[in-house]
């Protein structure tokens, strides 16, 4: 399976979910952001950072990248793009992904391990995966995710919504909720759920010596499910 | 020719920022500080001199990039 990180000037876990990719089997690429094109790739990423110093509004000016219009494309032909952190808050910007990610609610960079609940497995990224309730690493200062009313509508009609903050025993509500995003909402899809965007780095939890294997899990289970 | 727009949150929109401010303002005694709301202002210079031409093009940008439409609004000023 060929994958390919998308550089932007400021993303900086590009590098690590460059060696999570490898260490499961992906042959990853590396493009950078003034790119016309991207290499054939079955996953896309946009990798966690602060793309142009998060001016403007995160993501904002990443989001009309050259390289964005091939991700676009990409998408329309039903590839898989997955947005992490900051790749979250693009995907929300480019409009391949509905709302927004606001600011914390109490003004806080977050950097902490979360539980986080799958709430829908008919799809690529967690179809069969082994657990319910994944452990993993926020760190963001703009994770409050919010939409309009008919776009939460519509994202629970599709069961579009990824991922939830919840507690070790799947409790969600306001006191597991870190960044006051509504509904608890971590991680999202689009209607064709070819496309996941998510505050949460499966990448930092992949070594169980380090932190946790959770992450293993998510990118085991993707690679699974792309071949 | 020099656009001005101000973008600000639309009401209902939580605006944390805003509340840390009016807090803090009410902190320094000025009490009678009810709400606070944090916005953005630019200055843009287009290269046109039918304010008219200008105005749309800034609109255009507003909606494009300046403004993120789900949670803010946008006027050109």
């Amino acid at each position: 399976m060929k994958s390919s990180v998308i550089i932007f000037p400021g993303s900086n876990c590009d590098r690590d979910m460059d060696v999570a990719l490898k260490k499961f089997g992906f042959k990853n690429q590396m493009v950078w952001h003034n790119d016309n094109s991207i290499p054939k790739s079955d996953l896309i990423v946009l990798p966690g950072g602060f793309s142009y110093g998060d001016y403007l509004r995160c993501g904002s000016i990443a989001s009309k990248s050259k390289v964005i219009k091939s991700v676009i494309d990409f998408v329309n032909s039903g590839g898989l793009v997955l947005g992490i952190c900051n790749g979250f808050q693009i995907l929300t910007e480019t409009g391949l992904l509905p709302g927004i990610l606001q600011q914390n609610k109490y003004l806080n960079f977050i950097c902490k391990n979360v539980f986080v609940k799958v709430k829908d497995k008919k799809n690529k990224y967690f179809k069969d995966i082994k657990k319910d309730i994944l452990e993993l690493h926020i760190a963001h200062n703009e994770g409050n995710y919010f939409c309009s009313n008919d776009e939460m509508k519509s994202l629970e009609d599709n069961n579009q919504i990824a991922v939830t903050y919840c507690n070790k025993n799947g409790d969600e509500g306001d006191e597991n909720n870190p960044n006051g995003a509504i509904k608890n909402i971590a991680g999202i899809f689009n209607n064709k759920k070819n496309v996941l965007g998510m505050m949460p780095h499966p990448e930092r939890m992949i070594d169980k010596y380090l932190s946790g294997e959770d992450g293993s899990l998510f990118f085991e289970n993707l690679l699974r499910n792309l071949n | 020719m020099i656009i001005k727009v101000v973008v600000t949150l639309k009401n209902g929109v939580l605006d944390p920022q805003g509340k840390a401010i009016q807090q803090t303002l009410n902190g320094m005694n000025f009490n009678n500080v009810d709400d606070v709301r944090q916005g953005k202002f630019f200055e843009i210079n287009v290269n046109e001199n039918d304010e008219a031409k200008a105005k749309l093009q800034v609109e255009d940008m507003c909606k494009k990039l300046l403004a993120n439409l789900v949670i803010e609004d946008y006027k050109i000023l």
